[in-house]
């Protein structure tokens, strides 16, 4: 089995050979091929700009793979600001020995990823580092977005009264993750949610629904979106526990080992702050993605500086979301 | 079964509030403010995260007592863990939380950042495939728990004893909730007049263990399951037992709610194991209740060879370390002081921060106050704006 050797990132005709026949095979464009020190990128007005590392174990799992991650993740990251993914740059940290079947697998499935979004990878770097200095492949991936409409996203956006809106069942990347170590060895049909949510973000856009802030939740789950939406926008954020949407198999691997779903990542759900009027509009198109998308609760402006997430419990008693803290632990018994 | 089945009866939020209201109606005629230690820790998570003391009426309070065996860890104890794992040579493999409890040389989850071989693990035996995995190694678990935890560890060394493994070793800590709970009634001070008895340890020892504290000390007891509605029942049933009891004039009762798992006698396969592997240590110092005798276990001299205590005897400590003078988690686990009653509670003391293990544990209570009740108690009085 052909495997990924120091020489491989040495700069020479190995590493030439690497890049043209699975690089640039895969991720083709005018841009990239064009093999200059930089991409030249043709845009207009104002760009968003991010970037992101992805590590991941195990580096394949139900429903993606760390290439996956590492396309979706970025894009969604520009997408949340309402902007058009359209450049990235790819760099690989590969540990010498892993195998390049298995390095194929993940570069197919980030062109596959990319084209859901139309974004381009422009430019990119590979280093391969002595086997156990990393486990497997590290992928950063960083991103440009244009934007083509006049609405302007922010955490700091949200008004008394908007409606809290989460796009699809919870937890499922961290669940499946978690399922899927060894630690752990549970069997399940659990998918993680990896996806990109540009698709949905340009319909809210092309209907003209007015947005006040949206963010994946990734690690730290909607507990860590939610607080810091309370701290950014000076607002209390009241959420009913019974509208939050948990499928079952989450639920099963939070009641095993004392997690809460709030608190484990996604990677292809968002969480909405849109006016109450836009509410029914909002909900009209995530339904057309997600069965399961939710109004979760309000925001509401707090005279006594109260910034807090409130979770009410569905026989009438409230308790504070606080935000996840220190490694994911189960309890002892 | 659909899972849903297997716990949502005991979150059902007609049956919550049905028993609210008929603990409400009830507790009216108690003919002294009802103080309930909840011994475990769990249960002190369930009130809180659940929101139950918004449910109940002003005269029905709780008291979280000494049962969370991340809690009780002496800082000696863990700075043993720290300095087996720092051995050459070594694994150090333990439950969940035990890696974030601070001793006086930080934590393992320190130590294993500053290169000590230190594995949390899900299942303890996993520490039989760590040790056949790493036969140059010296595989030693640091066992933590309860009578929950303690038959794992029991089968755990019969295995590893019938294998003939030879560089597997137990650090064993395991220690009793009735000896906890003496040490915390003897001790005078702690104004309880109500137990609740946690259910996952009768499931093993039976709920004979809790019989004494009825008949002694003149208290209801009832063993309680973990759910929100476990727990509303089981004040019900307290709240009722204390009313039967002043108005007969009898010896209050010990009563089990949660009975489908718990009998009088419990899992007697599991005790038998217990039985067999360990026998009582003289005297345990537990953290903020100090010495008491026979209230945990140490292998049997039939299984010495595994025993890291005899085995490392020369690299361990057993010098009693106190915990810092400004953290009360001695008073709270006696039952004497509230977390939030702490100075340094969630100013000082943080779970990212911890200065006291009862901060640290997910079973600990200043955990449990930080992360549900929150640092202002007057916006839980907020009306909700939920507008749906």
């Amino acid at each position: 089995m052909q495997q990924i050797q120091l020489s491989h990132g040495g700069g020479g005709q190995e590493m030439n050979t690497l890049i043209k026949d699975l690089f640039f095979h895969h991720f083709e464009n005018e841009i990239l091929l064009k093999t200059e020190d930089a991409a030249i990128l043709p845009t207009t007005g104002k760009i968003a700009f991010t970037t992101d590392s992805f590590t991941v174990s195990p580096l394949f799992f139900a429903g993606g793979d760390i290439g996956k991650l590492a396309i979706a993740g970025t894009v969604n990251d520009l997408a949340m600001m309402g902007a058009k993914p359209e450049y990235l740059s790819c760099s690989f940290m590969i540990e010498e020995g892993f195998s390049y079947a298995d390095l194929k697998t993940i570069v197919q499935s980030m062109q596959k990823e990319l084209a859901i979004s139309g974004a381009k990878i422009v430019c990119g770097d590979t280093k391969v580092v002595p086997r156990g200095t990393l486990d497997g492949v590290f992928i950063n991936t960083t991103g440009v977005g244009s934007f083509y409409h006049s609405q302007t996203l922010s955490v700091s956006a949200i008004e008394d009264g908007d409606a809290i809106i989460v796009s699809r069942d919870i937890g499922c990347h961290g669940s499946c993750i978690l399922m899927a170590r060894d630690a752990l060895k549970l069997n399940s049909n659990l998918h993680s949610d990896c996806a990109t949510l540009w698709p949905i973000v340009e319909m809210l856009l092309e209907k003209n629904i007015t947005l006040r802030t949206l963010r994946d939740a990734t690690r730290g789950g909607i507990s860590a979106v939610l607080n810091e939406w309370c701290i950014a926008s000076k607002v209390q954020i009241d959420i009913n526990e019974t509208d939050i949407p948990v499928s079952d198999e989450v639920q099963g691997l939070c009641e095993l080992y004392g997690f809460e779903a709030y608190d484990l990542a996604n990677e292809g759900t968002m969480i909405l702050a849109v006016p109450q009027s836009e509410l029914a509009a909002t909900l009209a198109v995530l339904k057309q993605f997600s069965a399961t998308a939710s109004h979760i609760g309000n925001a509401c402006h707090d005279n006594e500086g109260n910034h807090k997430v409130i979770l009410h419990s569905p026989w009438g008693s409230r308790r504070y979301l606080e935000l996840p803290q220190g490694e994911l632990l189960p309890r002892i018994c | 079964m659909d899972l849903k089945e297997l716990y949502q009866t005991f979150r059902d939020p007609l049956i919550m509030k049905a028993l609210a209201k008929k603990i409400n109606t009830k507790a009216k005629q108690l003919p002294y403010p009802l103080k309930v230690m909840e011994v475990c820790g769990g249960h002190t998570h369930t009130i809180m995260k659940y929101g139950l003391m918004q449910l109940l009426p002003d005269n029905i309070e709780f008291i979280h007592g000494p049962g969370c065996p991340v809690c009780i860890m002496p800082k000696e104890r863990i700075d043993q863990a720290i300095d087996l794992a720092m051995l050459p040579n070594t694994i150090l493999v333990t439950l969940g939380d035990m890696i974030r409890v601070p001793g006086s040389k930080g934590t393992l989850a320190q130590c294993r950042a500053r290169g000590g071989d230190v594995r949390p693990i899900y299942d303890p035996m996993d520490t039989l495939l760590i040790a056949k995995e790493n036969p140059t190694k010296s595989v030693i678990y640091f066992a933590i728990g309860f009578e929950t935890t303690t038959p794992m560890t029991a089968v755990l060394v019969q295995i590893a004893d019938q294998q003939k493994l030879c560089n597997f070793y137990v650090h064993c800590n395991h220690v009793l909730v009735p000896p906890a709970i003496n040490a915390v009634m003897s001790d005078g001070r702690a104004k309880i007049n109500a137990f609740i008895g946690p259910s996952h340890v009768s499931v093993i020892t039976g709920a004979k263990i809790y019989q004494h504290i009825a008949d002694k000390y003149k208290l209801p007891v009832v063993v309680a399951g973990f759910e929100p509605v476990d727990v509303m029942q089981s004040i019900l049933m307290l709240v009722e037992l204390s009313i039967a009891t002043d108005q007969h004039d009898v010896t209050p009762e010990m009563l089990i709610q949660y009975s489908r798992a718990v009998t009088l006698e419990g899992n007697l396969i599991a005790q038998s194991k217990i039985n067999e592997v360990f026998e009582l240590r003289d005297v345990f110092r537990w953290r903020g209740l100090g010495d008491i005798a026979n209230s945990a276990l140490k292998l049997r001299e039939k299984y010495a060879r595994f025993d890291a205590e005899l085995i490392f005897k020369t690299h361990l400590s057993t010098k009693p370390i106190d915990d810092h003078k400004a953290c009360q988690c001695g008073d709270i686990l006696r039952g004497l002081a509230k977390p939030n009653q702490c100075k340094v509670f969630a100013k000082n003391c943080t779970p990212t921060q911890p200065m006291g293990s009862c901060m640290v544990s997910s079973e600990g209570a200043c955990n449990a106050y930080f992360r549900y009740l929150g640092l202002n108690n007057n916006a839980l009085n907020k009306q909700p704006n939920t507008q749906k």
